[in-house]
């Protein structure tokens, strides 16, 4: 039996998806077998941050429907033989399916899959209720901003008003230069406002947008940053304690020592 | 080095973000609208008329929060001045 985790923020645009294909990625190359689930129904994008577009015959709606079996909706991935999409549909409303379906495709899924990752539209309406309804464990994604922290307070709220005690935070598109300005929420600065506990680090890394337009995630570029972030994510995941990505390291060699110095 | 910022006292924005979060998520959490409040406080006039003269205009009530710093329970912080005391508390 596998564990389904949804990858949710409450305000839209601060990541998810990205997180969902990364994460999703870096499990299954690490060798567990996954499914990323694209519970985004109407505003698919999963497929893209995959590179799956063009493969996609069923889909979610159609399983819920009864038009297709289960596997035939899956879409193996092109690079990893133990990672698959189950894609959702474009042209439906997110009502099209009710948490009790999505609760019973999770549980068969479960049944096939190491882990289950879905990704959940922005929002706190039928989408969420959907993409949270068979989740074990939750991922809350925000930004150092103070919109996104508030919504991710909110959505905590909700998770836990839903017994979903098992979540944890990632905090994406950290700028270092920002923060060690004070212009910008530091990591500490955010654990202290939301109580919850701390998953990951991202770092804002323009290779992410090279990334999403090659469909190709982050973590199978060796020199992303962002990458890098996202595969200790996954480490933590599978139970291994992994430092906090030390974001001061675009610093080093000759001149970060006497900077270090005289910073002191 | 920014040698305006080195002679104002601004404090970083992160600091101001920081203190609008904890105060907008305590009214989130406790999920009060500024209806809540106003009802409140007219309930509290009309309770402490009984027994004394109120400044209404200085009364001030406001949502803060108790307990340790990370516990955030809200507290609810009543201002009430009292112009006299009525005969029917002595
Ligand atoms: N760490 C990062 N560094 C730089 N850009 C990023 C990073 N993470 C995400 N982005 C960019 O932010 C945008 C939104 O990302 P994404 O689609 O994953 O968000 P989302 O939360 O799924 O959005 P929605 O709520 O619309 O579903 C994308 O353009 C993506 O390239
Ligand atoms: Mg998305």
């Amino acid at each position: 039996m596998g564990t389904s985790i949804v990858v949710t923020s409450g305000k839209g645009g601060v990541g998810k998806t990205t997180t969902t294909a990364n994460i999703g990625t870096a499990l299954a190359m690490l060798g567990k077998k996954v499914v990323v689930v694209d519970a985004d129904t109407g505003l698919r994008n999963l497929d893209l941050h995959l590179g799956l577009e063009n493969r996609i015959v069923y889909n979610l709606v159609d399983v819920v429907e009864g038009t297709c079996k289960l596997k035939q909706a899956l879409i193996k991935d092109k690079r990893l033989d133990n990672l698959f999409l189950l894609p959702t549909a474009q042209t439906k409303d997110k009502t099209a399916v009710t948490p009790e379906q999505m609760q019973e495709l999770v549980e068969n899924l479960k049944n096939e899959f190491d882990y289950v990752i879905i990704d959940c539209p922005a929002g706190i309406e039928h989408g969420f209720e959907n993409a949270v309804a068979g989740a074990d464990r939750a991922i809350v994604v925000t930004t150092p901003e103070v919109s996104a922290v508030r919504d991710a307070d909110r959505i905590i709220g909700k998770l836990e008003a839903k017994g979903l005690e098992d979540h944890q935070l990632i905090i994406n598109r950290i700028k270092f230069e920002m923060t060690k300005k004070g212009e910008m929420l530091n990591i500490d600065d955010m654990t202290d406002i939301l109580a919850i506990k701390l998953l990951g680090i991202v770092p804002d890394d323009e290779k992410i947008v090279i990334s999403t337009n090659r469909g190709e995630p982050a973590v199978t570029d060796p020199a992303s940053k962002a990458g890098q972030a996202y595969k200790n994510i996954a480490r933590r995941l599978l139970g291994e304690e992994v430092p906090f990505m030390e974001l001061d390291n675009e610093e080093s060699g000759f001149f970060s020592i006497f900077k270090k110095l005289f910073r002191r | 080095m920014d040698f305006l910022k080195l002679f104002s006292k601004e404090p970083p924005s992160k600091d101001v973000a920081k203190e609008r979060l904890k105060l907008i998520l305590i009214h989130d959490r406790a999920n009060v609208s500024p209806t809540f409040l106003e009802m409140l406080k007219s309930d509290i006039i009309r309770v402490i008329s009984d027994y004394a003269e109120i400044d209404e205009r200085g009364l001030e009530i406001k949502l803060t929060k108790a307990g340790e710093e990370g516990i955030s329970t809200p507290a609810l912080i009543a201002n009430i001045p009292i112009r006299k005391m009525k005969d029917t508390a002595k």
